[in-house]
């Protein structure tokens, strides 16, 4: 397919402009000679229809939630209703200006108030914050609260060690490295989980926190929860929770209760706001009181008459603000239309279908892919393609699952499991559509035994073929 | 590819081999397998001082970012400065031109703490 660049012909246009009214000056007595270009710039000469089909063949290339299945573990790729676009297109939303009075934005600030009470009772949390716009994000003002607290205390030379165990998503030990915290893996035990003799050795008066997934990437929930947590209090540090698997717990267990001091959300996965290259995220987070005085500013609160809701700034020890306005406010409109629609059952249902769903995947592919952890997995699973044909990867088998027609899963991660495929179907997907992807798997397992070539040479049915991954982390081509 | 005998080998699938008072080490063939193709590869600086299991460099493949630990304490008197752009040579050649650093040994006690080869094939067997 060619590049826009590539199409259309000189001269040619999409636009008329009207004839001036005024008169024309030349640009010379505008602008100042270091400010105007000698060439004009190489930009794109095509018509409006050669736009619209440029573009049109391009969206059908790609693939989207839209589309189908996209089972990427810890992604919680789920469907997005559309009454989420609704209402965040009422121009009462959508209009709004972040420069508006409170007087003039009382609608928009309600809707964060009462979104800020439902996350925290999800959470089973005190207080929270709906600035940060990604988990990332979440995780690095999770940081900057517990570094301000040791820092008020006088402690932040001594408390210098986060831990983390080694299934935790990568953003964990940057977001505290980030910082200057001095980042300590935990190993996991045979079982998947955060081995506590581990825990024990390294828990000493230095620790600031731990970071921790529950459930961890292998999607086992961690059992010890109560005792990690237990633990880390015991020396004085915090623990903070990492929301992305929120989806296999949500209206079921609330991570307040398994002792978390503070933990993100992420509203683009759990709470069906678009995802990834769809719209910009949002990473809430909830913390438990102690940490309430450091969370940024403004908050969203209401008045002691309870008429009015107000931006909260009157905060001394705040961190400050960590991102422009009020985090992504359209995301907030769309996660607080999915909560309401949904309620309490509704909710619920979230996590069991979720949780179900992987679990009949699960039970169908462990036949022939082999699971590590192979018992009762919660909303996503992990399998390896190791000893089942020692010249394929599991790299072929994500690429010999995209001429199928589905989104393969994610692959190779966590790091602890090697050639591994970690697999979260959600819990908007069809018992057909799961079927269709496990049917793929286990053709293609057959393949690998019976036509290996056919995987080393996929995809075949995609614009581009295999792409040269080696080659381009080797020598890559940043501007062209 | 046979594990030499004369190197010792860490359980975090670092080789070394002694060349007097000095340790040149790199990562073993099974690891770079387990890796894949290595596209970079972090040295440390000429002159660190490292502790015994203290990560110190970092190898990056198509799949992951992964920690190389100092099989033994030591400064840093040397780095395979072919790496930067050939890092392919970790994976064709894991146990001699795709070396990475040499060390002078601080502690030569904890040269006991590393496995003969054999023992290092035992440990990646169950793998």
């Amino acid at each position: 397919m060619s590049t826009i660049f590539e199409i259309g012909a000189e001269g040619r246009h999409g636009l008329r402009l009207p004839e001036l009214d005024f008169d024309e000056k030349p640009i010379e007595e505008l602008l100042s000679p270091e400010l105007i270009r000698k060439e004009d710039p190489k930009l794109p000469e095509v018509s409006q229809i050669e736009v619209v089909r440029h573009y049109t063949k391009l969206s059908k290339m790609n693939y989207g939630v839209d589309d189908g299945i996209y089972p990427l573990g810890s992604c919680t790729m789920k469907y997005n209703p559309r009454i989420n676009e609704e209402t965040a297109r009422l121009p009462q939303f959508a209009y709004a200006h972040p420069f508006q009075s409170e007087e003039f934005s009382q609608g928009c600030l309600q809707l964060m108030h009462e979104l800020s009470q439902i996350l925290c009772k999800i959470a089973g949390l005190d207080a929270i914050t709906l600035q940060p716009v990604a988990g990332a994000h979440g995780e690095l003002t999770g940081m900057l609260l517990i570094k301000k607290y040791f820092e008020k205390r006088g402690e932040l030379q001594k408390r210098k060690k986060i831990l983390l165990p080694d299934s935790a998503h990568g953003t964990n030990p940057a977001s505290a490295a980030a910082l200057g915290f001095e980042v300590v893996e935990l190993k996991s035990n045979e079982r998947g989980l955060v081995d506590l003799e581990a825990l024990k050795a390294q828990v000493d008066e230095t620790v600031a926190g731990l970071m921790i997934t529950n459930p961890n990437t292998l999607g086992l929930f961690e059992e010890d929860i109560l005792h990690i947590t237990e633990t880390i209090h015991d020396v004085g540090g915090f623990v903070y929770y990492d929301g992305a698997n929120l989806n296999a717990i949500v209206g079921r267990a609330r991570p307040g209760d398994m002792g978390v001091d503070i933990m993100h959300y992420n509203l683009h996965k759990t709470f069906t706001t678009p995802h990834g290259g769809g719209g910009p995220g949002a990473g809430p987070i909830a913390v438990v009181k102690t940490l309430a005085p450091y969370l940024p500013v403004p908050l969203i609160n209401k008045s002691k008459k309870g008429d009015e809701y107000f931006f909260d700034c009157a905060r001394p020890d705040s961190i400050g603000k960590i991102h422009s306005f009020y985090g992504n406010f359209g995301m907030l409109v769309r996660a607080y239309t999915y909560i309401r629609i949904m309620g309490d059952e509704g909710l619920r249902a979230i996590s069991t279908n979720a949780v179900l769903n992987a679990n009949y995947m699960l039970h169908r592919l462990k036949s022939v892919y082999k699971a590590p952890f192979d018992r009762v997995c919660k909303h996503e699973f992990v399998i390896t393609s190791k000893g089942m044909n020692e010249h394929l990867r599991t790299l072929d088998i994500a690429k010999r699952l995209i001429d199928f027609g589905v989104h393969p899963s994610s692959i190779y991660f966590p790091l602890i499991v090697p050639e591994v495929m970690m697999v979260e179907p959600t819990e908007t997907v069809s018992k057909k559509e799961m079927d269709y992807f496990v049917d793929a798997l286990l053709q293609i397992a057959k393949e690998m035994k019976e036509n290996p070539e056919i995987l080393k040479s996929a995809p075949h049915v995609t614009p581009v073929k295999r792409l040269d991954d080696v080659r381009a982390a080797r020598e890559p081509v940043l501007r062209a | 590819m046979p594990y030499p005998s004369e190197y010792r080998y860490s359980k975090e699938h670092e080789w070394v081999k002694l060349e007097g008072a000095n340790a040149r080490m790199g990562i073993t063939d099974f690891a770079q397998h387990e890796l894949g193709d290595v596209v970079y590869v972090e040295l440390p600086k000429v002159g660190r001082k490292v502790k015994q299991h203290e990560s110190f460099a970092v190898v990056e493949s198509v799949k992951a970012a992964s920690e190389v630990y100092a099989p033994v304490s030591g400064e840093v008197i040397e780095v395979n400065k072919k790496l930067e752009n050939q890092p392919e040579l970790i994976n064709k050649s894991p146990h001699t031109e795709g070396w990475m650093v040499v060390l002078r040994i601080d502690t030569p006690k904890e040269l006991d703490n590393l496995l003969t080869a054999a023992d290092y094939e035992k440990h990646i067997g169950g793998k």
